[in-house]
């Protein structure tokens, strides 16, 4: 084991040259995947704090009996993700109105009558909100309920925003897919060129009686440490990226509470070992067409 | 002739062709435990060809061969490395790695059968000790002479303690002096018990020797003395 280590480390040594561009490479590959991931990871946090805000607004028809409206309420209240309720009625709302805008009065006392609708303030479940699709669902239902008009819960950029995230994260994945693609690359090429380098000893081992494994194995673990050096080398420069760009920020994103995190410490161990095993993969595709020449 | 132990190498109606040319052509023989025989015949009678054989350097077109007791039709790719161990090689191009020192050469053979460093260490600056080459165990192949090449392609042969060596043309290249040494340090194996088989066209060294002769002629066998 230690000969095995010390073979290793001595034919990285000797491709110093060869040995570094390759993990400096990987380490820039890294560097872009998992800043992708970091964005897309935030991004999700910030979609989903916002979906926790999120309250539904029953709009009521005109005119509707108090025993009508008592009706709604229980069939809102059956609905699953609701999870309680406050009746606003068209007085209650137009006098908020008023106190929200106090430079607007000549505004209001000029209406002849009150516009506003009754209005039930739903609150939801967090399971009713994890999904954009589960939201929607859920207003369809509401508006269906006889004596309902309308529902509004800002379904509209909510939406948006959802299908910018997720086009970013197909963006991202198809990215991050090309990238370790290219670090595949990258490793097989730099351990084809030492085969390349070695050939001469390599035929020598084979006929003093070493076993492939004796060959191959000081070329899988190179393949392994150039993932993961390039791998926490990555993740490191894009720590300090973070920090920075957050020290910045001071407290959040301005008029958010939000304030985005670093990739979680499972998170970032994910994308070392993924460079690890992609390394390892790189050195397989060599060595099989090694193999079979 | 008399019954005699189970043989060492054994060769029945072996052939060798590459493309439509047979390099040899329905080779029979065999060698016993402890002979040192020699393969002789001009340049190009297939002589290298059969040790490359023997050592599955190349597989054989048609008949079986045995070495060690071993068919070596039947020998897997997988076993070839640990059937190898049991031969010491020279080859006639000496085939020692020019980037590295005499050490890594001959050690190469112990750390490939999986030993310990301080064993290998051990056994690599005993056997260069006995061939009064313990100095140059830092230097790399490329800056010794012939003879002190050939010496280190004989220790990496010898260090893995083989039964049988096959030796290519050992003292092709070398002045007599070196020829001798070369020719000394088989002879010990020899007299140690060990199996040897020395491909030659030079006549002075199978002279030296008292062993067999077979010969070789355009890939035939054409007298086995
Ligand atoms: N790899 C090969 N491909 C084609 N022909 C070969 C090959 N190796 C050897 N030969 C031919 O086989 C014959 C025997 O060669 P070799 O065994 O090297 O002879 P020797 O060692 O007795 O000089 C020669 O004619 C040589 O050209
Ligand atoms: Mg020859």
């Amino acid at each position: 084991m230690a000969l095995l280590m010390q073979r290793t480390f001595r034919d990285m040594r000797e491709n110093r040259f060869l040995n570094l561009v390759t993990i400096a490479t990987v380490a820039l590959s890294i560097l872009i995947v998992s800043a992708f991931s970091l964005f897309v990871v935030n991004a999700n946090e910030l979609l989903a704090s916002w979906r926790r805000g999120v309250r539904m607004l029953v709009y009521l028809e005109r005119g509707l009996s108090r025993n009508q409206e008592l009706a709604v309420k229980r069939r809102l209240l059956k609905l699953p993700g609701v999870t309680g309720m406050q009746y606003v009625s068209r007085e209650a709302a137009l006098q908020q109105l008023k106190e929200e805008m106090p430079g607007q009065v000549a505004l209001f006392t000029g209406l002849k009558e009150n516009p506003l609708p009754d209005t039930f303030e739903i609150r939801l479940a967090p399971a009713a909100t994890g999904s954009h699709a589960v939201l929607v669902a859920l207003a369809d239902r509401v508006a269906g309920i006889q004596g309902v008009d309308d529902v509004a819960y800002g379904q509209e950029w909510l939406g948006k925003f959802a299908n910018v995230v997720n086009l970013l994260k197909l963006c991202g994945s198809a990215m991050g897919g090309l990238f370790m693609l290219a670090v595949v690359v990258i490793v097989a090429n730099t351990v084809r060129l030492t085969l390349y380098a070695r050939r001469e000893e390599i035929e020598i081992m084979r006929l003093v009686g070493a076993t492939d494994s004796f060959i191959h194995l000081p070329f899988y673990i190179q393949g392994m440490v150039q993932g993961a050096l390039g791998g926490i080398a990555g993740v490191a420069i894009l720590y300090l990226a973070y920090l920075y760009i957050v020290g910045g920020l001071g407290h959040g994103i301005p008029g958010t509470l939000f304030t985005p995190r670093f990739l979680s410490p499972v998170e970032y161990s994910g994308i070392i070992f993924g460079s690890v095993l992609v390394g390892w993969f790189g050195c397989y595709l060599s060595l099989k067409q090694l193999v079979r020449h | 002739m008399t019954k005699r132990r189970d043989a060492a190498i054994q060769m029945f109606n072996v052939y060798k062709r590459y493309g439509a040319k047979g390099a040899l052509v329905d080779i029979s023989l065999a060698v016993y435990p402890n002979e040192f025989v020699f393969l002789t015949g001009p340049s190009g009678a297939g002589k290298t060809t059969l040790l490359k054989l023997l050592y599955l350097g190349e597989q054989a077109s048609a008949g079986q061969i045995l070495v060690d007791g071993m068919n070596l039709s039947r020998i897997s790719r997988r076993r070839i490395p640990y059937f190898r161990r049991n031969l010491g090689i020279i080859f006639q191009d000496y085939k020692l790695i020019a980037s590295r020192s005499v050490y890594y050469n001959i050690a190469l053979v112990l750390e490939a059968a999986g030993e310990t460093q301080r064993l290998i260490r051990k056994k690599v600056r005993y056997m260069l000790r006995s061939m009064d080459m313990e100095k140059k165990i830092d230097v790399l192949p490329p800056s010794l002479s012939g003879g002190e090449q050939q010496r280190i392609a004989v220790a990496r042969a010898m260090i893995g303690r083989p039964k049988i060596i096959l030796a290519d043309e050992p003292t092709g290249s070398l002045d007599e002096a070196s020829a001798g040494v070369i020719v000394g340090l088989l002879k010990d194996f020899h007299n140690r018990g060990g199996t040897v088989m020395v491909a030659t066209h030079d006549s002075a060294l199978i002279r030296s020797g008292s062993g067999r002769i077979f010969q070789l002629e355009r890939g035939r066998l054409v007298s086995a003395a």
